[in-house]
């Protein structure tokens, strides 16, 4: 493919951004066809990708590399198969987030759409970047877009909740950015070559000393992102004042950049610092998976309640993250996918519902599958996927996930399973609450039922729930090069320290390499000739 | 060509689902009881076909496709007939056939018809998967998919708060139960390799599984076992489950899906043999269960809520039947108990027609008149599981309790002797109360009393039928050992484990005994309720803690809430409130705070006066000059 | 010959008076010509040292001196007469609307 179909994907919505600038604010109709065009567009180019990409080859595919600003500062971009599913994510979910906001926004509908069109391509070029400095561009550039969608277009607390999201996320990213730095200056000593290349720094064997250090840098980045406790906060705040379908972006898409950090930066640059940093990072993700559960439980506001229920989701993925093994870890890409698609369709109905009552708290609902028969149906299959139903996508990625947890500790599998119970506690009660029971609030009776267009953007991700919960081939054989090859290189590093210097040794070894890095660099590469 | 049997109901169910709104209501009828029907032709097709196969080469399997596969994880969509599951199909199918049409009359008048038969073809479906599963997955899609249909059947009338809350406390507590159960996969799948149930016997005679493994893996699945076949102590949803429509009750909480936990113990048979501890407490719960309910049932007013606790109660036999290693009696009061029990859950639901909804025994009575074909079908449901002789309940409870005793397991026969007596107490204290002495019914409801129609009569007769004979089939050893054919055709599945024999002196014993005990319930309740009607009220009044606590179930629901319930409600709350909002947010609010006081601290620096800046570049520079010459 | 010495000495005594005149001093215009006296010390300095080492260097930097001061002295007062319409006064302490 000499056709640059990676560039293309990322840089589309872009062109549709500066389109939409030369448009006159008043044609807003204007602007929502076009902006929904070029999603689309975008949508059928990644399809593309989908169908070109060979699931047995673990290097990445569609690669793009060219010299950019020098001192190993190159444009590279490639996918491979962890994170060819997350841009088919973002390009999916992109045209049916657009759709959702037809009527939502009706003020400066205009810049709304730019920013989102703009996020989009920030989104996806965070994700098929192989080059570290711009990853990090691209990491930053989606944080912008982001804070106008919630500052802009919030609610009430709207200035609070974005300011929180985006200086805690960028808190997180000035210390990857120091330790991006410091790997920089470590290859440099080593081979006397400038890179900024992530394969190239897959290389460098480090000091546990200094990987550790390094990787809490990463791994404090992605955290945040993730969000794991306790650095969660910023996601219910965040959720509830933004507009829907900037919440839809959010958790579908966002939350999975900071799995993504981890499985593509913190985990194979720093395996010896993964291994010190495991039993403390499964804590984090197990006290995430239950407290995340219990706090959306007792939540007044539905949006929160599906925040609260995004940080329980998203730490049984990191937990299966950190099983490091291959159910594990297909478990927890294939659980991103289902969940981008289950808490995305939540929200979108939520949205729904926000559109009509114009309020979001449980208490201001019930008796709402009486008024609005059709949606209750949607209602009730989103939420059966979040809750993990058989036949839906949900448990698929569940039953891989905790399986995986399963294999490392039998522990942590027992006590993650309880998300099976709590998840549906959480939600059928809040689907109790707002839709069964008696009409009380007289509101309810003018709710009109969904719409040609609320079918239009539900309809697709519904299909796409059954179709990953039936057969999820389609998606699974896709990843099995690339996780394996991730697996091998957090492995098989975790051992060449370990055997080649057994105890003592090793701590001799250490300080002597620790004042000569340009020896320890160069030990590594041979070392790594020698296995090739 | 056994792989079809979940096709019909899982193709009528979507096709209701995407067109129900535009098919006329007559077409939704037909086509949802076809399917069914068309499932059970196939059974019995494939059943006799069974008896053809010779039994190494089963079971049958057809895998569809593989469904997940990751790593070491693999689960097929593979469907298996085998004698065990050839049975269940059989019941499944064929009473849900009956149920079906039975619904087309009970359910006419409900604006929510369609759906109903949606989920009801939907229920079939998953629980034709459940019992044709190859695998454990498998079997747990379709465990969690009955599960679904529950919910939504129980909260079926769900502008009603009871029913709403009744169908979330059953997926819930059933929630429980699965995560032990997915727990129990777990381990087969790291011990076995495969949830494949195959591969898991060859690995248990193949001596992979440990007697310890075994007894845990064994007692997980059992947790999930009594989440879904309501034991002790995950009951607690099935007598509010009595909030849905009435065939409702009949399919899923009495011949059906409340089974699904008997089948799982059959279906891992041998792993619980191995196990001999999981057995054991198999049995005891069972036994347990089966006395606690029953006593529970003695005092309920709803004529739904006893036949519940009486469903529980049996179960709880069912599972006697399997802790003793006596699979086959358990399956086989399974199967006899589907009959009836689904015959006494519709006929009274063509009670509760004729008296347009009413479900309070006290106001009913005598009702033996107005009813011509519902109460003799109630009276044989009501024989049949009181154990009478030459109906198919006797011989089912009697195998269980003969086997029981003859393990030597003589406490857990003496509770099932107890919980028969009850049986036939409350049973027929229902009959009474129902059909005969004084009319207690309401003056509007009496005005329009009717029998029901065709359309629900014909189900009772038929069922009434099969609850007469289906016990012929399984004919306790008295009779010779060829004559349990019922366990004869399970043999390739239920391998008999080390069955002690009784002697024929014991057999006829045990056999009297049981009898005997259960027309003394009988007669107790005939005293109690016709003989001399004041009765119950003066034992009431000499015992009324004992009657308040029974009446109130033990106080379980209440238990479970202030144990479990509130403490979690309340204490997250209390979290959120004080560790998320004020330690957390705190922290992050209190940074923030923290920059702007020192901005604010430092910001004395700027006095906007020259001066002071052109003091700062003296120092500055005074000081740098310092550095460098020093 | 004069010594270096005692130019530099000169130098050095001029920019202290400049400095300790603009920071005594309240008002703008004085403030102005303490500035310029420091420039001229360093002018002067910058001169000395140019005879000294022999190199032109120094002298053509002070030209560069004397036209900066020039130009800065023309903003610099336009700025004072300015702001002197807007506050009718040239005290220093009434010049504050950088604070914070």
């Amino acid at each position: 493919m000499s056709f640059p179909i990676l560039s293309f994907v990322t840089f589309f919505p872009v062109a549709g951004a500066v389109l939409l600038i030369f448009i006159a604010k008043e044609r807003a109709n204007l602007h929502r066809y076009l902006a929904v065009a070029f999603t689309l567009i975008t949508l059928a180019a990644s399809l593309i990708l989908y169908f070109h990409f060979d699931g047995s080859v673990a290097d990445p595919q569609f690669v793009e590399k060219s010299g950019w600003l020098g001192y190993g500062i190159n444009y590279h971009l490639g996918v491979d198969g962890i994170s060819l599913w997350l841009v088919l994510l973002t390009t999916f979910l992109m045209p049916i987030a657009v759709l959702s906001s037809w009527t939502y926004i009706q003020k400066r509908v205009k810049e709304y759409l730019i920013f989102m069109l703009l996020l989009e391509a920030g989104i996806i070029g965070v994700f098929v970047s192989l080059n570290l400095f711009l990853f990090y561009v691209f990491w930053e550039a989606m944080l912008i877009p982001m804070y106008f969608l919630i500052g802009v277009w919030g609610g009430p607390r709207r200035v609070y909740a974005t300011l929180k999201f985006v200086l805690m996320t960028m808190f997180g990213s000035l210390l990857m950015l120091v330790a991006i730095l410091v790997l920089y200056s470590f290859y440099y000593r080593a081979t006397g070559v400038y890179s900024l290349e992530i394969f190239d720094f897959y290389k460098l064997v480090l000091n546990p000393q200094v990987q550790g250090w390094l990787f809490l840098g990463f791994a404090l980045a992605f955290a945040i992102k993730v969000p794991m406790f306790p650095f969660h906060t910023w996601l219910p705040d965040a959720h509830v004042e933004a507009p829907t379908a900037g919440s839809v972006i959010l958790a579908a898409v966002l939350l999975k950049m900071g799995t993504y950090g981890f499985l593509r930066f913190a985990m194979p640059l720093f395996p010896d610092a993964l291994e010190k940093f495991l039993p403390l990072l499964s804590l984090l993700a197990l006290i995430g998976i239950i407290y995340g559960g219990l706090m959306a439980l007792v939540q007044k506001d539905i949006k929160s309640l599906v925040a609260y229920s995004s940080v329980s989701h998203m730490g049984l993925i990191m937990l299966a993250v950190f099983s490091l093994n291959m159910e594990g870890v297909e478990g927890a890409i294939y659980q991103m996918l289902s969940h981008g698609l289950s808490t995305g369709a939540l929200f979108l109905i939520v949205g729904i519902l926000y559109e009509r009552a114009h309020t979001r708290l449980i208490k201001d609902f019930g008796g709402v599958s009486s008024q609005m028969p059709v949606f209750s149906v949607f209602f009730l299959i989103c939420m059966l996927s979040s809750v993990g139903l058989p036949g839906l996508n949900g448990f698929v990625g569940e039953i891989l996930c905790l399986f995986g947890i399963f294999k490392s500790s039998q522990l942590l599998a027992i006590l993650a399973a309880s998300t099976v119970i709590l998840a549906a506690a959480y939600l059928l009660w809040m689907y109790q609450r707002v839709m069964h029971g008696p009409i009380v609030n007289a509101k309810v009776r003018t709710f009109k039922d969904m719409n040609r267009r609320e079918l239009g953007y539900l309809v697709p991700i519904i299909i796409m729930m059954f179709w990953m919960g039936i057969y999820p081939q389609t998606f699974l054989r896709k990843m099995d090069a690339s996780v394996a090859r991730l697996l091998d290189r957090v492995h098989n590093r975790e051992r060449i320290f370990a055997t080649e210097t057994g105890g003592t040794v090793l701590r001799e070894r250490e300080r002597s390499l620790e004042t000569r890095p340009d020896l320890l660099a160069e030990k590594a590469l041979i070392d790594l000739e020698e296995k090739e | 060509m056994f792989w079809l049997i979940p096709l019909f109901p899982g193709a009528s169910a979507l096709i209701l689902a995407v067109f129900g709104k535009w098919l006329p209501k007559k077409a939704v009828s037909w086509q949802a009881c076809l399917s069914v029907f068309a499932s059970f032709v196939v059974s019995v097709i494939s059943f006799f076909g069974l008896l053809q196969i010779p039994a190494e080469s089963l079971p049958l399997v057809k895998t569809l496709f593989p469904w997940i596969q990751s790593g070491s994880f693999q689960a097929d969509l593979s469907l298996q007939l085998d004698p065990l599951s050839s049975i269940m199909t059989l019941v499944v199918s064929g009473v849900g056939f009956l149920i079906h049409v039975y619904s087309v009359g009970y359910m006419a008048h409900d604006k929510g018809y369609k759906r109903y038969f949606t989920y009801l073809n939907l229920f079939t479906f998953a629980m034709l998967i459940l019992v044709m599963g190859a695998n454990l997955v498998l079997m747990f899609v379709g465990w969690e998919g009955v599960g679904l249909c529950s919910y939504l059947l129980i909260g079926f009338w769900f502008e009603k708060h009871s029913a709403a809350n009744a169908g979330k406390k059953a997926f819930i507590v059933n929630r429980i139960g699965d995560a032990g159960f997915i727990l129990g996969i777990f381990f087969i799948l790291l011990v076995v390799g495969s949830g494949d149930f195959r591969a898991i016997n060859g690995a248990i005679q193949g001596g992979v599984v440990t007697q310890g493994m075994a007894t845990l893996i064994a007692l997980l699945l059992f947790v999930g076992a009594t989440g879904k076949s309501a034991q002790i102590p995950l009951y607690v949803w099935l007598p509010d489950a009595m909030e849905g429509p009435t065939p409702v009750s009949a399919l899923i909480h009495a011949a059906t899906m409340v089974t699904a936990g008997v089948y799982l113990v059959s279906r891992m048979n041998l792993l619980f043999t191995l196990s001999g501890v999981a057995g054991q407490v198999v049995g005891l719960i069972g036994a347990v269960t089966a006395i606690f309910a029953a006593t529970m049932a003695l005092t309920q007013n709803d004529i739904k809520r006893v036949l519940a606790y009486s469903t529980i109660s049996q179960i709880g036999y069912m599972f006697i039947g399997c802790g003793v290693g006596a699979y086959a009696a358990g399956m086989f009061h399974l199967y006899t108990h589907a009959f009836f029990k689904s015959l006494l859950f519709l006929a009274a639901g063509s009670v509760m027609h004729a008296l347009s909804g009413e479900l309070d025994m006290r106001k009913m009575g005598g009702l033996r008149k107005y009813l011509p074909l519902t109460y003799p079908t109630f009276l044989v449901g009501a024989i049949a599981i009181a154990g009478v002789p030459f109906l198919s309940g006797f011989f089912s409870k009697d195998a269980i309790l003969t086997r029981a005793f003859a393990q030597g397991q003589y406490f857990i026969w003496a509770l099932g002797l107890m919980g028969a007596v009850l049986t036939a107490f409350y049973m027929f204290r229902l009959v009474f109360l129902t059909f005969f002495g004084q009319e207690r019914i309401e003056q509007q409801a009496k005005e329009h009393l009717h029998e029901s129609p065709r359309v629900m009569t014909v189900p009772l007769v038929i069922l009434a039928f099969f609850a007469i004979v289906a016990g012929y089939v399984g004919l306790p050893v008295v009779f010779g050992e060829k004559a349990n054919l019922f366990g004869r055709f399970l043999e390739p599945v239920i391998h008999p484990g080390s069955e002690a024999h009784l002697g024929l002196s014991t057999e006829w014993m045990l056999i009297l005994i049981s009898v005997a005990v259960a027309l003394c319930g009988i007669y107790i309740a005939y005293v109690f309720y016709l003989k001399s009607p004041q009765t119950p009220h003066r034992v009431v009044a000499r015992f009324p803690f004992l009657y308040r606590v029974l009446h109130n179930k033990y106080y379980v629901d209440e238990a479970y809430n202030a144990v479990f319930v509130k403490p979690l409600v309340n204490g997250s709350r209390a979290v959120y409130d004080h560790f998320d909002l004020r330690v957390i947010d705190g922290a992050i609010d209190g940074t923030a705070a923290a920059a702007g006081f020192a901005g604010k601290a430092l910001s004395w620096l700027q006095s906007g006066l020259v001066k002071d800046y052109a003091l700062a570049f003296l120092l500055g520079v005074a000081l740098f000059l310092g550095f460098l010459l020093f | 010959m004069i010594p270096l010495g005692y130019f530099i000495g000169l130098s050095v005594l001029l920019f202290a008076l400049g400095v300790i005149a603009f920071f005594i001093k309240r008002d703008l215009m004085t403030m102005f010509m303490a500035v310029e006296v420091m420039l001229n010390a360093a002018n002067l300095a910058f001169v000395a040292l140019a005879k000294a080492a022999g190199s032109p260097a120094g002298q053509v930097i002070v030209f560069f001196v004397i036209t900066v001061a020039a130009a800065e002295a023309a903003v610099g007062l336009a700025i004072i007469l300015l702001v002197f319409r807007q506050k009718k006064s040239i005290k220093a302490e009434d010049m504050r609307l950088m604070k914070g």
